[in-house]
């Protein structure tokens, strides 16, 4: 009360010095005798707004220990998904791992086995990157048309993370690796062990042992406290919850890199090892689900990544594919992580068939999905990068062209 | 000698590099860590234990283990199916199982042993999962009611789609690069 005193003398001068205005004083004045509420005190460990709703989504399961969850990136903006919102693919749940008793242990054919505790890992010199992870079979329902109804269900099993942690090359130098291994045999500690075979040539190359995702430890779902990250390679292989490394002579023939994660022919034969992401991209508004409220001017964006390095190009058409204008890329465009496009778009409440193309620093160009269906039939599951085509009608609703 | 001659090598580089490569963590595994990894099982074998199994064994084990997902016959149910579709593959339904599309029976040995029960992986012991797998591939036509899998028959099995797996040819959609 004491504080509002002078500006009620104030507000009811101005109100008498400019005579007709008095009533506009008498508003705010009322304004000013509600005191304002006081917000929440200060907290340990920070929560989003009540008011923001972005979610994964998954379908019901008899297992929900296994299965997806996929990232809601037609809600996200920028290049990095919180890590609350990073997409899920579990086989048996999420183990609970207390990080003081995890350990992980290098052996096979080597000369020094190893045991290393996290307080070992992280003693050891670090690297960050920011990263793309797509899983092997991202977007598996385009092949025959059974897609999700918005991006989120189609192409939502992605996520861009920065990653922390050593490059495993460090630790196999340490094991000393024998001449005659050629593969690690890497193996998760959640419920079912899940194991994948990679080349040692990769390993050496480019694979990180990560315990930092987006500034703090990696979440439980996401591998804590240590996950296997082969930058540009399908999401299964980078094994979470990492307790085993075993350098051997073979793969080891897991199931889970030949009954599954192999991608089937027309001709019967199906492609082992397929690990690598091809280049890929996806507007991700307008996209299906999504209405526009009217005629006028939009920013169209989108994401676009590939496992063989930088997004070099990215090209949109709002024509169904007769002219392609070059999108604005978001700097810094980095190797093997989500990079974000926009393009300035007028919807005169016309229908419109839309779609991006992505174009990497190899060269390669982001097939259609009638390129990808001719070289590998519809029976392949993994590893589908095609062209998104959306449909935006005239009501400003947006679609799949198959829906 | 090895820590001796890396230590040479490195400070020859840089001082940097040569402090971070000096840094040594870890320590051998104890027989304990070792044992409590399990067995990862090669094709040609390498993993496997000791211990044998019989077909009429794993039926056995099969209804009161596996049934209630694989169902009765491993015809499927919550779990996958585990019989059948050989001469799928190349239509466009394909019915890809253990017997139409696995390509090695060390990998059913494997994987039944790491990640099954469903619901209590690491259950089973050897001569279950022996028995297991022993059924299964019975069920699937692959070996006789009276063969008995162990670690040195199970390598042998011949599936019938071992011969189905090619290398990954990629890129495999060529195309010009788009103009700018």
């Amino acid at each position: 009360m004491k504080r509002s005193s002078p500006s009620r003398r104030q507000l009811l001068q101005m109100g008498a010095a400019v005579g007709g205005s008095l009533l506009a004083g008498e508003k705010a004045l009322a304004l000013e005798a509600n005191p304002r509420k006081l917000g929440e005190p200060l907290g340990p460990y920070g929560e989003r707004s009540p008011f923001e709703k972005a979610v994964r989504w998954r379908r019901d399961s008899k297992t929900p220990e296994t299965g997806s969850s996929f990232t809601p990136i037609h809600d996200s903006v920028g290049t990095i998904t919180p890590s609350a919102l990073h997409y899920e693919r579990h086989h048996s749940g999420i183990p609970a791992i207390d990080p003081s008793r995890h350990r992980l242990v290098i052996h096979g054919m080597v000369d020094r086995p190893l045991s290393l505790s996290m307080a070992d890992i992280k003693r050891l010199p670090s690297v960050t990157r920011v990263m793309v992870l797509e899983c092997g079979g991202n977007s598996a329902g385009e092949w025959a048309a059974t897609t999700g109804a918005d991006v989120q269900r189609s192409y939502g099993l992605v996520s861009g993370s920065e990653w922390t942690g050593i490059p495993l090359a460090r630790l196999l130098a340490a094991a000393g690796v024998q001449a005659r291994a050629s593969w690690v045999i890497a193996e998760g500690a959640d419920a079912c062990r899940m194991m994948r075979s990679i080349p040692l040539a990769k390993a050496r190359e480019s694979s990180l042992l990560a315990y930092g995702q987006n500034g703090e430890a990696i979440r439980p779902a996401q591998g804590y406290p240590l996950r296997l990250i082969n930058p540009g390679w399908e999401g299964n292989t980078n094994v979470k919850w990492l307790r085993s490394l075993r350098l051997t002579d073979q793969p080891y023939m897991a199931r889970d890199e030949t009954s599954k994660y192999s991608d089937l022919m027309p001709d019967g034969k199906a492609r082992i090892f397929t690990y690598a992401m091809e280049a890929k991209s996806v507007i991700t508004f307008p996209s299906g689900g999504q209405t526009l409220p009217g005629q006028g001017e939009y920013e169209l964006t989108g994401l676009a990544w590939s496992g063989a390095g930088r997004i070099e190009r990215v090209e949109v058409t709002t024509d169904g594919g007769k002219t392609w204008t070059a999108a604005v890329l978001q700097e810094p465009r980095l190797p093997i992580a989500l990079t974000r496009f926009r393009l300035p778009w007028r919807f005169n409440g016309q229908e419109a068939l839309i779609a991006s193309r992505a174009i990497d620093e190899t060269g390669y160009v982001q097939p259609t999905r009638e390129e990808l269906i001719a070289a590998r039939g519809t029976n392949s599951i993994y590893h589908y990068n095609g062209i998104k085509v959306w449909h935006v009608r005239a009501d400003g609703t947006v679609t799949n062209v198959e829906a | 000698m090895w820590r001796l001659s890396t230590f040479l090598l490195l400070a020859a580089a840089t001082t940097v590099s040569a402090q971070s490569q000096a840094i040594q963590v870890g320590r051998p595994p104890t027989p304990e860590e070792i044992r409590e990894l399990g067995s990862a099982i090669a094709p040609d074998g390498t993993g496997l234990p000791p211990g044998s199994g019989t077909v009429a064994a794993g039926q056995k084990l099969f209804a009161a283990q596996c049934a209630r997902c694989h169902g009765p016959a491993g015809e499927g149910d919550v779990g996958a199916r585990l019989v059948g579709g050989q001469g799928t593959l190349a239509t466009p339904r394909p019915l890809k199982t253990v017997g139409s599309f696995w390509p090695y029976a060390t990998t059913l040995w494997d994987y039944v042993n790491r990640a099954m029960p469903f619901d209590q992986p690491g259950l089973l012991e050897a001569p279950d999962v022996y028995a297991a797998v022993a059924y299964v591939l019975n069920l699937n036509g692959i070996i006789a009611a009276d063969q008995v899998m162990d670690a040195t028959s199970l390598p042998k099995v011949r599936m019938p789609n071992r011969d189905g797996f090619v290398a990954d040819p990629r890129p495999d959609v060529r195309k010009d690069r788009p103009k700018p």
